[in-house]
C-alpha cells in the first residue's frame, strides 16, 4: 500500500508517454514559449523528461542550487509566477490527457510547488 | 537511467571557477574558469583536431589514461571509448588536474583513394572515395575527412553500405572555406585522404516499414537524404516517402533527372523539388522547402523526420514537424553544422 508516487503514476513509461504530448503544449502555449525559442530540441527534451521525472516523484538528481543556476537566464527574459504557473498548467492538461486521476495530479502539481523560489530565483 | 540524463544536465557542468593544470607528455597548460578543455588548449596553440565544438563530430577526442574524465565529457561516446577513458575535449569543464593523451590520429582515420571526382552543379563536388577492405556505415551517417595538415571537416556520406567500400560524398564549395575549396581545386582521382569511422544518428533503420517518412533538405542536405531514401527503397520500405529538396535557384538543385525517374519507378516515393528565388520553371515548386513541405501535410503523427542542410531550416523544422505530431524520437536531424572558413 505504501507504493510511491512514482510508482503509482506508472514510473518511466508514464515518463515517456507524457514528455512529448508536454513538451508540445510548451512549444505551442503563447504564454511562454518564446523562453525555448532558442533551445537545441533534443537537449531540452532531456531536460524535459528529466523535469517529469523529478515532478512524478522519481529519482532525480535537482537541486535547488541547480534550479536557480538552471533558470537564471530566464529570469533576465522576464520569467515570473505567471509563467510557472503556465507550465505547471500545461503539465495538469497533460496528464488529464493521459487519464491519470485528480487525486495523482495534485501530488505532481504539489512537487513542482515545492521549486517554485528555486526556478523564480527567490 | 534517470541519473545519467539530469546528471548529464544539471550535474557539474556548471562548476568553473576554479583553475586546473592540463599536462601533455612534458608541457603543463592552464585551463581558466569556464573555459573547456578544448578552448584552453587553442588558446595555448596546442596543435588540436577539431571541428564543431559541440560535442557531435567527435573531431577533438582525447584521453585521460590516468583518471576517468567528467561523465558530460563522454556523451554520445560508444562504450568501448568511455571504458578507455576517451573524452570530448570540447564537452570538458576539468573538476580535477588532468593529464591529456592526444589522439594517435592513425587509430580513428583509415586512408582512401579518391575514384571519382566530378561537378554535381555549378558548386557542388561528387567526390567517391574507395578503401582496399569493407568500410562499414550506415547510409545517412557522416566522416571527418582530415588533410595531411590536421584540418579536419565533416561531411555526410550519400551513398548506401550496399556498394561495396565506397564512399560518396557532395561536397559544396563554400567561399572562402580551406577545406572545401582544397577539395574543389586540388584533390585529383588517385590521391589518397584520410576518412574517419562512421558517426552520427542520424540514418534508416527497416523496421516499421509502413511508416510515412518525410526527407527535407537544402544544398548538400540532399547527400544523406539520398543515402537514407536509396537505403529505405532498397530494403522494401512500404510507406509513403516525401523528399523535398530546396535551395534558390534551379541551378543550385542537383539529381534532379534522377529524382524524378526514382519516383516514376516507386509508386510510393514523392520528389518535391523546391525554389525560392524569383525564377520557377516549370516541374518545380515555388517557395522555401521547409514551409512547402509543412504547408502539404495537415498532420505528421506516426512520421519518421530527416532534415538535413541549413541549420536554421533544420531547427525551425524540428520544432515545427514535433508540433505537427511527429514523436521527438522519430525526428532525425544531421548532427553537426558547417563550420565557415
Amino acid at each position: 500500500m505504501s507504493k510511491t508516487l512514482y510508482e503509482r503514476i506508472g514510473g518511466e513509461p508514464a515518463v515517456n508517454a507524457a514528455v512529448d504530448i508536454f513538451y508540445r503544449k510548451v512549444l505551442s502555449d503563447h504564454r511562454i514559449n518564446r523562453f525555448f525559442d532558442n533551445v537545441d530540441m533534443e537537449k531540452q527534451a532531456a531536460k524535459q523528461k528529466a523535469f517529469l521525472t523529478m515532478a512524478f516523484g522519481g529519482p532525480h538528481s535537482y537541486t535547488g542550487e541547480d534550479m536557480r543556476t538552471g533558470h537564471a537566464h530566464l529570469i533576465k527574459m522576464g520569467l515570473d509566477d505567471s509563467h510557472f504557473d503556465a507550465v505547471v498548467e500545461d503539465l495538469g492538461a497533460t496528464l488529464v490527457e493521459l487519464n491519470v486521476p485528480q487525486e495523482l495530479i495534485n501530488e505532481v502539481a504539489a512537487i513542482c510547488e515545492t521549486t517554485r523560489n528555486d526556478v523564480l530565483g527567490r | 537511467m534517470f541519473y545519467s540524463i539530469s546528471n548529464q544536465h544539471y550535474g557539474v557542468s556548471f562548476n568553473g571557477s576554479i583553475m586546473y593544470k592540463l599536462t601533455i607528455e612534458e608541457k603543463t597548460y592552464s585551463c581558466q574558469p569556464g573555459e573547456t578543455v578544448l578552448d584552453a588548449l587553442l588558446r595555448e596553440n596546442v596543435n588540436i583536431s577539431y571541428a564543431c565544438k559541440k560535442g557531435t563530430c567527435h573531431s577533438c577526442m582525447v584521453r585521460s589514461p590516468e583518471a576517468p574524465p567528467p561523465e558530460a565529457a563522454q556523451a554520445g561516446l560508444k562504450n568501448t571509448l568511455k571504458k578507455r577513458n576517451h573524452f570530448l575535449a570540447c564537452l570538458c569543464h576539468p573538476e580535477q588536474d588532468m593529464v591529456i593523451k592526444l589522439p594517435d590520429q592513425s587509430e580513428f582515420y583509415t586512408e582512401g583513394t579518391v575514384v571519382v571526382n566530378d561537378m554535381l552543379n555549378r558548386n557542388t563536388l561528387l567526390l567517391i572515395i574507395a578503401f582496399k577492405d569493407a568500410f562499414e556505415f550506415n547510409a545517412g551517417q557522416f566522416v571527418n575527412l582530415q588533410r595531411s595538415d590536421g584540418l579536419t571537416r565533416s561531411y555526410s556520406i550519400a551513398n548506401t553500405p550496399q556498394e561495396t567500400n565506397t564512399v560518396e560524398f557532395h561536397i559544396r564549395r563554400l567561399p572562402g572555406g580551406r577545406f572545401s575549396e582544397w577539395l574543389h581545386d586540388e584533390i585529383k582521382v588517385g590521391d589518397t585522404i584520410a576518412v574517419s569511422e562512421p558517426r552520427g544518428h542520424c540514418f534508416y533503420l527497416p523496421e516499421r516499414s509502413e511508416q510515412g517518412i518525410l526527407l527535407v533538405g537544402t544544398g548538400t542536405g540532399l547527400a544523406p537524404l539520398a543515402g537514407i531514401l536509396t537505403d529505405a527503397l532498397e530494403q522494401g520500405h512500404s510507406g509513403p516517402i516525401f523528399l523535398f529538396h530546396g535551395s534558390r535557384e534551379v541551378e543550385d538543385l542537383y539529381r534532379i533527372d534522377e529524382m524524378r525517374q526514382l519516383a516514376g519507378q516507386h509508386q510510393n516515393f514523392h520528389y518535391i523539388p523546391c525554389l525560392s528565388g524569383k525564377h520557377v520553371p516549370e516541374g518545380f515548386t515555388r517557395g522555401r522547402v521547409n514551409e512547402v513541405a509543412l504547408a502539404t501535410f495537415a498532420d505528421l503523427k506516426g512520421w519518421r523526420v530527416f532534415l538535413c542542410g541549413h541549420p536554421d531550416m533544420v531547427n525551425q523544422m524540428k520544432k515545427m514537424t514535433f508540433l505537427k505530431g511527429a514523436s521527438m524520437k522519430d525526428i532525425y536531424a544531421d548532427a553537426f553544422l558547417v563550420t565557415p572558413a
